[in-house]
Formats: structure tokens, sequence, C-alpha cells
């Protein structure tokens, strides 16, 4: 658990925040100049708070009425910093285990096993500088989690990496993160990497949090779902593996009362699995359909329909263990006459559904 | 050479450093290089002379003695030759990437280990163009090494002063000339040697 009271004053600028972070993901998300950047300075002890306290699993990292401001080297607090900050003189061999020699002492993940989730083993003896973006990343990732870190923070470590390395690099850091049971603040301005990776959320505005809570609700309370990204709107749920089919290469999840079958043979029965629904890939019926090829009908009631301006309106459906949305046209959510207590069906290709 | 680590820890505190007398430090580092080097090698006479205070106080605790000896002509050349040593350093020093330092202590570097780890690695050409420049200056050192320890042939005589004593004897011309040969061979061979490895260190470190 990280529990963090602090402010800090500079110039214009003033940071004023009070949260607790978990293990397990917390994303902190705001505009540039929100105060994401100075509360990880604060946190990882590069910055100084003017007031207030950071305690991690009990151990007071800074405290100003105590007088205690433990220096960064003692927090154990691990940074993936944007522009991975490698020692350009080291090898990646010599970067990664960097904080592993100077920490002989606390539990670190095995070397080899570091490596190898993130796939650098055969950059081990290559030095940063003939490193990709994307490979420089996971190497400093590595060196994070390497040096035996009690928490670890990212502040923005894909935001100056092209769509492409992003996508090459977040399955890597899906598959850490939930290996890792460290309280973890993961900075960034992308709120679809925040839906991905975590599961808390922490909403920055004026060096102030707006809102905080699980992260789809708060998505939800602070709208941040914008005009922007409404194509990619949409709701992450929790799931059970229930079953596979083997002849056709689908698995079957219990979301609820209902199953949803995704593509491809993953995980296996009783594993967890996050599923994720975008807005525009669910339609809404009131009949259940005969005869059609889509997989995925799950009965619900509406609980709200939302009008905004222009031919969208966002319907949610709640299928008993999730709440879906559907991004219809509004002249459909007049047509079948939606209002909220209505019993609908909601209808997901298959194809259409994600892991998240 | 002796002189390099001083020459280090000067430099950090100067590029580093915050501390009341950083002023005055940083004026008194760079005396040598705007002082007559017939001032420098006076003061040094007066100062670490046998009857000098540091000279004598040297002298009574460890045997050392400058005054007219080898030794003397080293401390003369060293103390020339460093605030060229200490600028080059300090410019490296401040090209350093803080953010750099910075990492290394979330990684759990203490402060030494982060200077040795980080920064020098990291501001080694600098280091080394200073050493090469304050070596070209020790080699052609003239003015206070003669002031402060004279011209004695086989303890303080210094190629300069070896030259010019030649070119002051008549017939002593082909001797001379072979000196300059040699010490155009050696700065020569300093700057290139210095030169090669920094373009090495420099294609290592570069990110």
């Amino acid at each position: 658990m990280l529990d963090v009271e602090i402010s800090r004053r500079a110039g214009a600028f003033s940071l004023d925040v009070a949260f607790a972070a978990p293990a397990g993901v917390t994303a902190v998300v705001g505009r540039s100049g929100a105060g994401k950047s100075t509360l990880v300075a604060a946190v990882a002890g590069l910055a100084r708070p003017d007031e207030g306290h950071i305690d991690l699993d009990g151990t007071v990292l800074f405290d100003s009425g105590a007088g205690v401001n433990l220096p960064v080297r003692k927090r154990r607090i691990g940074v993936v910093f944007q522009e991975s900050r490698l020692f350009p003189h080291l090898s990646v061999r010599s970067n990664l285990l960097f904080g592993r020699r100077r920490r002989r002492d606390a539990a670190a993940p095995a070397f080899d096993q570091v490596v190898e989730t993130l796939g650098v083993g055969h950059l081990l003896s290559r030095r940063p500088r003939s490193l990709s973006g994307g490979e420089r990343q996971r190497v400093a990732i590595g060196r994070a989690l390497l040096s035996g870190p009690r928490a670890l923070l990212f502040d923005e470590p894909l935001a100056a990496l092209d769509a492409e390395r992003k996508a090459e690099i977040l399955p890597f850091l899906e598959a850490l993160i939930q290996e890792v049971s460290l309280p973890v603040l993961y900075v960034t301005h992308a709120l679809e990497e925040a839906r991905r990776l975590a599961r808390g959320l922490i909403v920055l505005e004026g060096g102030r949090i707006v809102a905080a809570g699980a992260i789809e609700e708060t998505i939800a309370a602070a709208g941040l779902a914008s005009a922007g990204d409404r194509l990619l709107d949409g709701v992450t749920v929790e799931a059970t593996i229930a079953e596979r089919d083997e002849r056709y290469g689908l698995t079957g999840l219990a979301l609820g009362g209902h199953r949803v079958w995704v593509p491809g043979l993953i995980g296996a029965p009783g594993d967890p699995a996050r599923l994720r629904f975008l807005a525009r890939d669910v339609a809404i019926a009131l009949d259940p359909p005969q005869r059609s090829s889509v997989r995925n009908v799950l009965s619900g009631v509406v609980r709200g329909v939302k009008r905004g301006d222009g031919p969208y309106a966002s319907v949610s459906v709640d299928v008993g263990g999730a709440v879906l949305r559907a991004e219809i046209t509004r002249r459909a959510a007049a047509e079948l006459d939606l209002a909220p207590g209505r019993v609908v069906y909601a209808l997901v290709k298959s194809v259409a559904v994600s892991r998240a | 050479m002796a002189s390099l680590p001083f020459a280090v820890l000067v430099a950090l505190a100067l590029a580093r450093g915050r501390f009341p007398g950083k002023a005055l430090l940083d004026g008194l580092v760079h005396l040598p290089l705007v002082l007559p080097p017939v001032v420098t090698g006076y003061l040094l006479l007066i100062g670490f002379g046998r009857r000098g205070p540091i000279g004598e106080a040297l002298e009574a605790c460890c045997g050392v003695v400058f005054s007219f000896r080898w030794t003397g002509a080293a401390l003369a050349a060293g103390i020339m030759g460093f605030p060229l040593m200490v600028r080059a350093i300090r410019l490296s020093l401040e090209a350093v990437d803080r953010r750099l330092e910075d990492a290394a202590a979330t990684l759990g570097a203490s402060r030494t280990g982060v200077l040795f780890a980080v920064t020098l690695p990291l501001a080694l050409p600098g280091v080394l163009a200073g050493a090469v420049l304050a070596f070209a200056k020790a080699l052609g050192e003239f003015g206070a090494t003669i002031t402060f320890v004279s011209n004695i042939p086989g303890e303080t005589r210094t190629l300069p002063a070896a030259i010019y004593t030649l070119t002051q004897t008549p017939g002593g011309d082909a001797a001379a000339g072979k000196l300059v040969l040699i010490a155009i061979a050696l700065s020569l061979a300093a700057l290139i040697a210095s030169e090669l490895l920094a373009r090495r260190l420099a294609s290592r470190i570069a990110g």
C-alpha cells in the first residue's frame, strides 16, 4: 500500500493530493501540466514536497511533521522514465544489473525470468544507443524491476514511442504487471493505456485529484470519454474462463450468468480474464435474434440512455455482473423506445471482443 | 599527473557544489592562468621554500623538500597546468545529464556510487582532455619553474630550461635542435593519443 498525502508549491503551480494505491496498477491520468510529473518526482524522492507524508507498506518515506525525508536510494521505488534513461556507457546487461548489484539483500525477480518476459535476451551485450525506442523501454522496465523495488512508478513510459512501438511493448507491460504484487503508479495521458493496464484510476487536474476509484466507474464519473475517442470508448469487465472449444478454437468465459465466446484458446478453465467491449461493437435488440451469426447475446436491463449532441446515443445495459455500453444512433434509440428499465439483448460479435 | 585527483575534486566542487567561498576558490584556481608565471614561481618560493611556512612544515613532518629539487619542478608544473585541467573537467561534468544520476539513485546507488558508476565515466573524455592540456602546459612551463627551483642540471633542468640553456651556450645549437625535436614529438604524441582515446570514449558513451 502506497499512502500519499502531499502538497508542493512551485511558482504559480501547486500540487495538493491525497490517495492510497494498493498492490496492483493504479493509473494517474491528466493533461500535461496537471502535476503528474511532480507527483512522480515527489514519491520517488527527486523533489521534496512542502508538506505531508508518504508511506510505503508501513515505512515512512517522507513526513514533513516528523522531519523524515528518506533519500532516493533508500526508498526502493523503481522508476521507469519516459526517456528510458539507460546508462549509455554500460551494456544492456550492466544496465539491467545496475540496481541489483547495489541491493543484493532486496527480493527481486530472477534475472533470467525478467529477461525472458521482456524479450531482451538477444540484446544483453549491446549498448543502449543501438537499441530501438521500444527495446530501450523494455530494458528500462527490467532495470527497475531487478533493483528489488517495493513499489513501481511509470512516468509516461510509452509517450515517446510511436503507435507501432507502443503496440509492441504493451503486451510485455501487461504480462509483467500481472506478475508483480507491488503498488504500481502508472502515469499517462493516454486513457486507453490506463484502461488496458490498470484497475484503479486517479484523475489529476491543475494539481488536484478530481476523481479517483475503480477505473471504469471513475472514467464514467469524470466524463473522460470525450468525443475524440468516442469510437474507442467501451468497458473492461472481469470474467472467468469456463470452457474451451478446441474444435473451433474458441474460449468460453463466464460473465454474470452469461457465456461469452472469444476467438482463440486462452488460459485454462478457472483463470480470470479481462474482456474489453467497445461501445461501437455492441448492438441492442428487443428480441433475441434468430439465426444470426452473432455468438454473444446477453440479456439485460437498460440502466440509462445518454443522448449527446449530434447523431449518437450511448446506452448502458446491465447484463448481470457487468454494465456494457452500446454506442448507437439517436434514431435507433428512439425507434426502439429505449428507456431505463427496459429489457433488451446486447449483441456482441465474438470477433469484436478483445482480451484487455 | 598527481594533480589529477585534486583537479577532479575541485572541478566537482565548482560544477556541483554550493558553498560559501565558491567564487574565491574559483578565482584562486584560475590565478596561475592569469598571473605572470614568474610571480607564481616567486609565490611558490615564498610558500614552499625551506623557510616558507608550508615548505618548513612539510619538511618537518614528512621530509619532503620542494625548493631546488625535481619535486619542486613537478609542483610548479602541476600548479601551472591545474587551471586548465580543472576547466576542462568542470565543463564535461556540467555536461553530464543529471537525469541519469537521478535514475541511478532510484536504483539504489549512493552519492559516491553515482559519481564513480555514472558521472565520472560519462565525463571521462573531458577529464582526459584536461589531463592532456595540463601535460602540455607542464611540458612548456618555464617561468614559474626557473623562479622557484632554478635550473640545476640533473635536478630541476626541465626540457624548456635545457633548450634555453643550450641556445645560450656557444655551439649548443645542434643539441638544442635535438631537444626541440623531442619536445615536438612528445607534444604531438600526447595530442594524438588523447584524440584517439577521446574518440573511442565518445563513441562508447554517445547515447
